[in-house]
């Protein structure tokens, strides 16, 4: 069996989900295996309504009132326990903050390697090949299975599948599963998620943005950014390590936490392309990139790539416009 | 209240290179620094202990080679760990669930109230380490956090949550906790820190156990480009010319 995890957000299905079960059906095919797909604890009545439209040969249904809101210790316990009982070769979710919170207390219980973060899968011959990105997404390393082990837990990052390539269909069965929580499982409350700042900026629908990164060095180094943004008609965003340092508002974030975004242009500052940074921004129609590393990540998916100190070219720019 | 932050040394260096097996980086010459995410997880283990200002203790621990190790160790003690703890180890683990399984076998018996741990490492990156243990060792995890406050046997975390969101939860202690950066200012050491460390213990211990990996880094590579891209070089002029001529010409992007 393929066992495929679907995630709620805030009352959606999440996207990353849709993902997973594409990894799903393409695993199932692979190994000529049963695909089940399970909605788990919180908001499941959505979750069944979209997984209904996926084909697939079960569908599991797992609710709980100790799962009805996530916390890592109910959501461990309770997919444990269905790993226990289905006993599925592969059990794939995307790798969202809640994949990361859970999953890996998950493969302590069933003492199942947990291959996290991955970017893509190769099956060849006997072997599949999970593949990640390390040191800060510089290089990749090819991830494979001792072969004594059959089983393993896994997350995909987003983008690793096409989620239009989704088949659609419906289950075969749709089962309720019985879970055995005690209320001493579950250690953690729960409070309300809230949105952190009330700031009226809004990336998501920018066509134009101007994102920097830790090249900028310093709040000092912004007043020469915002004239440049003032002069091309773009917004400025930012990256992790900038809004880290204060340099920046996290209001400006563009990344897993911040905004995900897809401007008709991504212009990257000084801004080397972590993992984090490019999940949110990949999506733009070009994607330029100013930096002084060759090699920088950043130009693994820039469509123009200039390669440069940004301290020469952006007051350039600024007054070639300002002059024109 | 005992509290550990589990710290690792990361290789430093502008222009990594792939070591000849290809399944590493070339560490031969670097020099190495405590992983940024760590600076985060003992600045709050440190402003923790300064806050209840109740005797608490914060331990400095880390697992990799000697004298990278030592280095960073004693960094965390010269900023006000109060003492550390070397897991000497040369081989490369690149499973999750062993590394954590040894780390957790070497810390049982000091029975942490908290265990703090950056959110992920700058080289494997896999993020799982502050969870692993936290499961083996039977204690409350969360990752993600952004805010923390003791009550008592609890610990409120604030976690971050994806799209700009952020949640507060409640633990129970013993809990082990990933922490996000940003979160504090970490520290410099001062000069009286940095005196102060020499005379603070350090104990080395060696894994005496052996896990089998059940899953393992099998090669490293540089990443294809998966684009067309177009590489813009040059003296200023030229690239910002070039750079004025595809926003106006080629993206219509200004007038």
């Amino acid at each position: 069996m393929i066992l495929v995890v679907l995630e709620n957000q805030r009352g959606k299905i999440h996207s990353f989900s849709r993902e997973a079960v594409v990894a799903g059906q393409i695993f199932a095919k692979k190994y000529d295996e049963e695909l089940c797909i399970l909605c788990l604890g919180e908001n499941v009545e959505v979750l069944k309504e979209e997984a209904s439209e996926f084909e697939s040969d079960k569908l599991l249904v797992a609710e709980h009132e100790l799962i009805s809101q996530y916390t890592s210790d109910g959501f461990s316990k309770a997919l444990s326990e269905i790993i226990a009982q289905e006993s599925p070769r592969f059990t794939i979710m995307g790798h969202t903050y809640i994949a990361r919170d859970f999953l890996p207390r998950v493969s302590v219980k069933q003492d199942l390697p947990f291959i996290g973060d991955l970017t893509s899968v190769s099956f060849e011959d006997e072997k599949t090949i999970f593949c990640k990105q390390v040191f800060n997404a510089k290089f990749l390393t090819n991830i494979e299975m001792d072969p004594s082990i059959e089983k393993a837990i896994l997350s995909f990052q987003s983008a690793a599948f096409d989620k239009d390539k989704i088949i659609k269909g419906s289950p075969k069965n749709i089962i309720d599963v019985k879970l055995n929580l005690k209320d001493s499982d579950v250690r953690i409350t729960s409070e309300e998620a809230f949105k952190e700042s009330d700031s009226d900026v809004d990336l998501s629908s920018a066509n134009f943005i101007v994102s920097v990164g830790r090249g900028i060095e310093s709040e000092d180094n912004i007043p020469m950014m915002e004239k440049f943004v003032e002069n091309v008609g773009a917004d400025l965003g930012s990256s992790r390590p900038v809004v880290d340092m204060g340099i920046m508002p996290k209001s400006r974030l563009v990344g897993s936490s911040g905004f995900t975004v897809s401007p008709d242009l991504y212009l990257a500052v000084g801004l080397s392309g972590a993992i984090q940074h490019v999940v949110a921004m990949k999506g733009s129609k070009k994607i330029m990139g100013i930096n002084t590393d060759r090699d920088a990540p950043i130009f693994e998916i820039a469509d123009y790539a200039v390669v440069g100190d940004l301290f020469e070219i952006i007051p350039e720019l600024t007054k070639k416009l300002s002059d024109s | 209240m005992k509290i550990a932050v589990l710290t690792k040394a990361i290789p430093k260096v502008d222009s990594l290179k792939i070591n000849s097996s290809e399944t590493w980086i070339d560490d031969s010459n670097v020099k190495f620094v405590m992983n940024e995410h760590d600076t985060y997880a003992l600045e709050e283990a440190l402003l923790i202990k300064e806050e209840l200002d109740n005797n608490s203790e914060v331990v400095a621990i880390t697992m990799g080679a000697q004298k990278s190790s030592n280095q960073i160790i004693s960094e965390a003690l010269a900023k006000g760990a109060d003492r550390g703890i070397i897991i000497e180890n040369d081989t490369k683990i690149t499973d999750p669930l062993v590394f954590a399984k040894i780390f957790s076998e070497q810390i049982r018996e000091e029975k942490f109230d908290l265990i703090f741990c950056g959110l992920a490492s700058y080289d494997l990156g896999s993020g799982q380490t502050s969870v692993l243990i936290g499961e083996i060792l039977g204690m409350t995890t969360a990752t993600f956090a952004i805010g923390t406050k003791i009550e008592s046997s609890h610990i409120k975390v604030k976690k971050e949550l994806e799209s700009g969101y952020s949640q507060w939860i409640r633990m129970s202690l013993p809990a082990s906790i990933s922490i996000q950066s940003g979160l504090n200012n970490p520290r410099y050491p001062s000069l009286k820190g940095i005196m102060s460390a020499k005379s603070k213990e350090v104990k080395v211990k060696t894994i005496d156990s052996n896990f089998s990996e059940m899953q393992g880094f099998t090669k490293f590579f540089v990443p294809k480009n998966e684009k067309q891209t177009e590489y813009i070089e040059g003296d200023v002029e030229d690239v910002s010319n070039k750079i004025i001529d595809i926003l106006k010409n080629e993206l219509k992007l200004i007038a």
